[in-house]
């Protein structure tokens, strides 16, 4: 039996999780709230967005689901002896990934290569030869060399078929879906999705879908017999380490702002509604905290984390947990570091609410304090909450990178974009140029900061009342 | 409005004082002047009586916050604390803690020029570049040329300054061989140094800054000023740049003034990457190498120059908009 090991930010992606599930819960049985959220799914461009964050997080969640092997008992030791784990914490991504973490490579690889990146001194036909030696799990099975082509096209044609067949179903399982909502026959849906005139653009789901699943296929498809996207200057498989970045960014992205809403909700309502010294000590203290140079005031707080972290050895079993652990507090440094803009938001709007008149009908009937805030204002500046927590999510993203290049972002051990774009760094001035782990970093990123921020849009747009969608539009001939 | 700035600048004095309790807090909560000067001393063995002069050099050798031992106001005054904040607040920063104990003040009036240099020229082109490029989509509003941009735009903001650097680097210094890759020289040479780092900061900042313009000015069109400017028979060119550009100063000047820090502070990430000796590379320094002499004092400047450049906006907005009344 693998010992299951829960990790702080296993607890946090799966909350997450959970949190989403019951929203979602929420969001159905409370009308005006469909209304706003289908308002949002309506944007075709966050819809699109929308499925590529939920494939991103899927990632996210798999990888977050960790344990220990079992090492198998030593022949010498009795009954008695205490079952013993391995020192490598895994989770099911690794296990997905089996082939990809294993097939360690000596050095650099190119994308889909056979052959080293590097020359080295190897034995040929008995002869000692300096040349590009044969990769030990690149195209292992390939007898000949020049079956290479072949073998990567017919493989690439396997997974973009596999790929189109399971967009082909996706599809069908939404017609079939909008078939059963609307009461009609599966071949009127069909048709409707085709000509776009279903009530959500899901047409524009289905082609986002048929792009992924176009990508995903080849790649997938690709990744059991090559690396895709080569190895770094260790052997590893690059493609492991972007999707194992995910899960970091998710957690970045996540966990900080979600680190900043208990001060920034609870500081922020009580000090606009409260007014008198409260208010002056809150604006105190934003004033403060946003007076310090961000970097430094998180800098600081890392170098002091991290000291506590190397005193405290003994505190953690693996390099995992303290990688995870380093990873938690910075996102709850980055949560504690940056809510006054936040605080700043709320305080004016709560401001702004209570000198409305059901808040004074409230007081005026002997409504505490405490409960207006809680009743009262809190549920009409949650569009606030979510509009800046999406906000959040892709800057804080893009945030890792810079404090990773720093040196006070995660653990070094830890895969993430930023680490990557750190390494990429020096490759990229190699001769010859090591292109691929940049690209990769690049793509993963751009693609789920661009998901992030499309999305956020849309939430904004649909969430706040009062601001002007400023969206440009391409006139169509037929509208 | 005297009386405001003067209030303002007590205010800040208050915040200062926040600011080094918290830095102190902060560093003091896991090192202890002891293991400062273990580090900064070096070497394997070391003694309980070096320990003790160096601190002693570097005025470590008193109680942080709390003198317990002396009396009355020596409780509070006769502390690291005190004297620490007490010559921060008049400017002279000391030396710092590393070995070579180098002049605090000197190295950042030297560095702070450098900064001021790559600076100065990205704060000035970013706002006229943003601005020039956000009034071409408004101008061109409702056709390719603004859906295209605004694309663009989404696309820009997504992509991490990061990458702007790396690529360009590549690509200008490596390929194309136009510029050196990094490093820094005094005096007319520095625009050889300066001029990537220049770009690749507007280009890394364009998508964001200009998608915010371009909101900003698309909400005055809305307003009923332009539909009376229009209304005169004012032609499109008149509307936008005699009277909506004029009219939105207000809101660029605030999203401008909150980057006026860094014009001083230098950016971390440009200065680091092109080996440009300025504040935002001193401060990387002094993170990795843990001297906390430096830290707190470019803390302290870091504060002092976002209360300052504060007060200066707001006074700047009575000048841009005779309507504001500082009170």
């Amino acid at each position: 039996m693998p010992k299951i090991v829960i990790l702080w930010s296993d607890v946090v992606v799966l909350a997450t999780l959970v949190l989403l599930l019951l929203y979602g819960v929420r969001i159905r049985g409370s009308a005006n709230l469909r209304a706003t959220w289908l308002k949002v799914l309506r944007d075709r461009a966050a819809i699109c967005s929308a499925v590529v964050l939920v494939l991103f997080f899927a990632v996210a969640v798999i990888d977050s689901f960790h344990f220990r092997r079992a090492l198998a008992d030593a022949p010498s030791a009795g009954a008695q002896q205490r079952q013993a784990y391995g020192t490598r914490t895994e989770s099911l991504l690794d296990v997905l990934l089996a082939r990809q973490l294993e097939g360690r490579e000596t050095s650099y690889s190119a994308p889909l290569a056979i052959r080293g990146f590097t020359k080295d001194t190897v034995e040929v036909d008995g002869k000692i030869a300096r040349t590009y030696p044969r990769l030990a799990h690149g195209g292992e099975r390939l007898k000949d060399e020049s079956q290479r082509l072949p073998d990567l096209l017919q493989r690439a044609a396997t997974g973009l078929l596999l790929g189109v067949l399971a967009a082909l179903l996706a599809a069908l399982g939404i017609a079939f879906a909008i078939a059963r909502a609307h009461r009609e026959a599966l071949g009127t849906a069909w048709r409707a999705l085709l000509r776009n005139q279903t009530e959500l653009p899901w047409r524009a789901v289905v082609v986002t879908v048929l792009v992924l699943c176009a990508l995903f296929g080849p790649l997938l498809a690709l990744a059991q017999h090559y690396h895709v996207f080569g190895t770094d200057r260790t052997g590893n498989d690059v493609f492991y380490q972007a999707l194992k970045s995910v899960r970091t960014a998710f957690v970045i992205g996540t966990l900080s702002t979600i680190a900043t809403l208990p001060l920034a909700v609870g500081l922020g309502i009580v000090s606009g509604y409260l007014r008198g010294w409260v208010d002056e000590v809150v604006q105190y203290l934003y004033t403060l905290l946003s007076s310090i140079p961000n970097v430094l005031l998180i800098a600081a707080c890392v170098l002091m984390m991290q000291v506590f972290i190397d005193t405290h050895p003994d505190l953690f079993e693996t390099g995992a947990e303290r990688a995870d652990v380093r990873l938690f507090l910075l996102c709850v440094i980055l949560g504690l570091t940056g809510w006054a803009t936040l605080c700043r938001l709320l305080r004016a709007e709560t401001m702004k609410l209570s000198q409305l008149e059901y808040v004074q009908a409230a007081t005026a009937f002997g409504v505490r304090s405490a409960r207006i805030m809680v009743r009262h204002i809190f549920p009409n500046v949650v569009h606030l909450i979510i509009i800046t927590t999406v906000l959040d999510f892709s800057a804080l993203i893009l945030y890792e990178a810079v404090l990773s290049y720093v040196g006070v972002g995660v653990d070094p051990s830890m895969n993430s974009f930023g680490g990557m774009i750190n390494l990429a760094r020096t490759e990229m001035s190699r001769d010859p140029l090591v292109w691929w782990s940049f690209a990769a970093a690049f793509g993963f990123m751009v693609t789920l900061v661009l998901a992030a921020n499309l999305f956020a849009d849309g939430v904004r747009d649909a969430f706040d009342p009062r601001s002007r969608s400023f969206r440009p539009k391409l006139r169509r001939s037929a509208a | 409005m005297l009386n405001y700035v003067v209030r303002r600048c007590f205010y800040g004095v208050l915040v200062l004082i926040g600011v080094n309790l918290v830095t102190f807090m902060l560093f003091f909560t896991v090192n202890t002047p002891d293991d400062m000067a273990r580090l900064n001393i070096g070497g394997k063995r070391v003694t309980h009586e070096q320990i003790q002069k160096w601190k002693v050099e570097r005025g470590y050798d008193k109680p942080l916050y709390w003198n317990a031992a002396a009396e009355g106001t020596h409780q509070v005054t006769d502390t690291v604390f005190w004297d620490r904040s007490v010559s921060l607040m008049a400017l002279d920063f000391g030396r710092s803690d590393s070995s070579s104990a180098t002049d605090i003040g000197h190295e950042i009036g030297h560095r702070m020029l450098i900064s001021l240099q790559l600076a100065v020229p990205i704060f000035v082109l970013q706002i006229v570049v943003s601005v020039a490029f956000a009034l071409l989509l408004v101008f061109f509003k409702h056709s390719p040329i603004d859906f295209w941009g605004v694309v663009t735009c989404v696309l820009m903001l997504s992509i991490s300054a990061l990458f702007y650097v790396i690529v360009g680097q590549f690509l200008f210094s490596r390929v194309f061989h136009l510029v050196p890759i990094s490093g820094f020289e005094s005096g007319w040479d520095a625009a050889r140094f300066l001029i990537l780092p220049v770009m690749l900061s507007l280009l890394s900042r364009l998508g964001s800054e200009g998608r915010l313009y371009r909101a900003m000015f698309l909400e005055e069109l809305g307003r009923d000023y332009v539909r009376t400017a229009r209304a005169k028979g004012l032609s499109e060119p008149k509307v936008l740049f005699g009277h909506v550009l004029r009219n939105a100063l207000i809101p660029i000047l605030t999203s401008a003034g909150s980057y006026l820090p860094y014009v001083f502070l230098g950016s971390l990430v440009f200065e680091s990457f092109f080996g440009i000796p300025g504040l935002g590379s001193y401060v990387i320094e002094a993170i990795t190498g843990q001297d906390f002499a430096i830290v707190r004092s470019m803390v302290f400047i870091g504060s002092l120059i976002y209360i300052a450049s504060y007060i200066v906006i707001d006074v700047a907005y009575t000048w841009v908009d005779p309507r504001v009344r500082l009170a």
